[in-house]
């Protein structure tokens, strides 16, 4: 079985060159909306791959049992399942995060990554490349969290993890925060430059343009 | 009456999903790329939403909050935590149901939007639209508008990148900006827009 499966590529691509997020479309909502500061982006990582990599074990140990037409509620009601003992875990022992992360946690059920992965490898694939292929895509997922979570808690606030790391202005140092960096639009931006960057330096996945102008005379205007 | 339009107007443009929650960006960013199918997943979108919301509210109450069993000698039990799969099951049957109804009586509305149903059982902002209504306390006709106006918020938005994408044609983008990066450009623009919204709910 070792020869079937190249576990390290398995883990390894998703983390760039396979990455959920920038190339595959998938899990944006709570990339984006978790990422005003650091500590809720590592939360949500962490909690986003331990469901991810326990529901594709679950869903590929059953998966010659699961009649075809009902799968997707039979995947739905494992991930939820171990969502709702997330979510109380984070309760219990996290409250502050879980508050801030509010509904987050709970929309894991619909993060399009975690369903199209069950969906696209777990369904086909024995229960150990499945987890190690989810947990690859939970590292790759974790990545875009990270860095845009930094950039965002670093320019808008100028602290990492709550420690202050640039003086700011109204402490007599040479930092004034960005309120924008905490706003929504921010981190459409930032996801956008991320893209950019990780396209510009792998070419090949570059898009085609998706429109063409129309073929007949000068153009409009 | 007046506070119901202005849920809805709050709904639709101040909380929007896509622009201001995030909520629902996988099929924001991948079905705006014409305004054609923008426009069939905002009608579908606004119609789940305006049917899911306000039925789980009544499930909510009816079955699962903290003592909705007193009557039958249960007042501790709290069921809540069940809420994320009761109301996950509720919207992929209501999803399930409005396909079969629609391919049945109105087949060429189910072939203009058909293909989007099906995706909107895992849309989070179809989820997040019955989570918030847990977390606000909204009665009947609060979810109602509620849901109705969130869908059409979605629907306006996503209509609206369409649109824009649609223009880019006439754009020279560098290679790596096109298609996905430039999406998010693009909707990074019009949330600073819709933030003006926050803005004049703040002042009134």
């Amino acid at each position: 079985m070792a020869g079937r499966f190249d576990f390290w590529s398995i883990l390894t691509d998703p983390l760039v060159r396979q990455n959920p997020v920038t190339l595959q479309i998938l899990g944006l909502c709570s990339a984006l909306a978790v990422t005003t500061s650091l500590p809720t982006a590592l939360t949500m990582s962490a909690a986003l791959t331990v469901v991810m990599t326990l529901s594709a074990g679950a869903v590929s140990l059953i998966r010659r049992h699961i009649p075809d037409t009902i799968r997707l509620i039979v995947q739905i009601v494992i991930i939820a399942s171990l969502v709702i003992v997330i979510d109380q875990l984070l309760r219990a022992y996290l409250a502050e995060i879980s508050r801030a992360l509010s509904v987050y946690v709970a929309l894991i059920t619909t993060n399009c990554l975690v369903l199209g992965r069950t969906e696209a490898f777990a369904r086909h694939n024995p229960p150990v490349p499945a987890m190690v292929d989810a947990f690859g895509n939970g590292l790759g997922y974790s990545l875009v969290l990270t860095v845009i979570g930094a950039a965002r808690e670093l320019f808008g606030k100028g602290e990492l993890m709550g420690y202050q790391v640039f003086a700011l202005s109204d402490q007599g140092g040479w930092f004034t925060p960005l309120p924008l960096m905490l706003l929504a639009p921010s981190a459409f931006f930032l996801l956008g430059l991320l893209v950019w960057a990780i396209r510009s330096a792998l070419p090949e996945q570059a898009e085609a343009p998706e429109h063409e102008p129309p073929p007949t005379g000068e153009p409009a205007e | 009456m007046t506070d119901l339009w202005t849920l809805f107007l709050s709904a639709a443009f101040v909380d929007n999903m896509p622009l201001a929650l995030f909520l629902g960006l996988c099929t924001f960013v991948a079905l705006s790329k014409r305004p054609e199918s923008a426009i069939g997943l905002g009608v579908a979108i606004t119609g789940v939403m305006g049917i899911t919301v306000p039925l789980n509210m009544l499930i909510y109450q009816g079955l699962l909050a903290p003592g909705a069993w007193s009557w039958a000698g249960l007042p501790d039990l709290d069921l809540s935590y069940l809420s994320l799969i009761a109301f996950i099951g509720v919207i992929a049957a209501v999803v399930q149901f409005l396909e079969m109804l629609l391919d049945r009586y109105f087949p060429a509305i189910h072939a203009a939007f058909g293909v989007f149903l099906p995706l909107l059982t895992v849309q989070c902002a179809i989820l997040a639209g019955s989570l918030f209504m847990v977390e606000r306390d909204y009665t009947f006709a609060q979810s109602t508008v509620f849901g109705l106006g969130s869908g059409a918020g979605f629907g306006v938005a996503v209509v609206m990148l369409g649109a824009i994408r649609s223009r880019l044609a006439y754009a020279e983008l560098p290679a790596g900006l096109r298609g996905l990066g430039i999406t998010f450009v693009l909707a990074g623009l019009m949330s600073l827009g819709f933030s003006s919204f926050a803005q004049m709910a703040a002042s009134q």
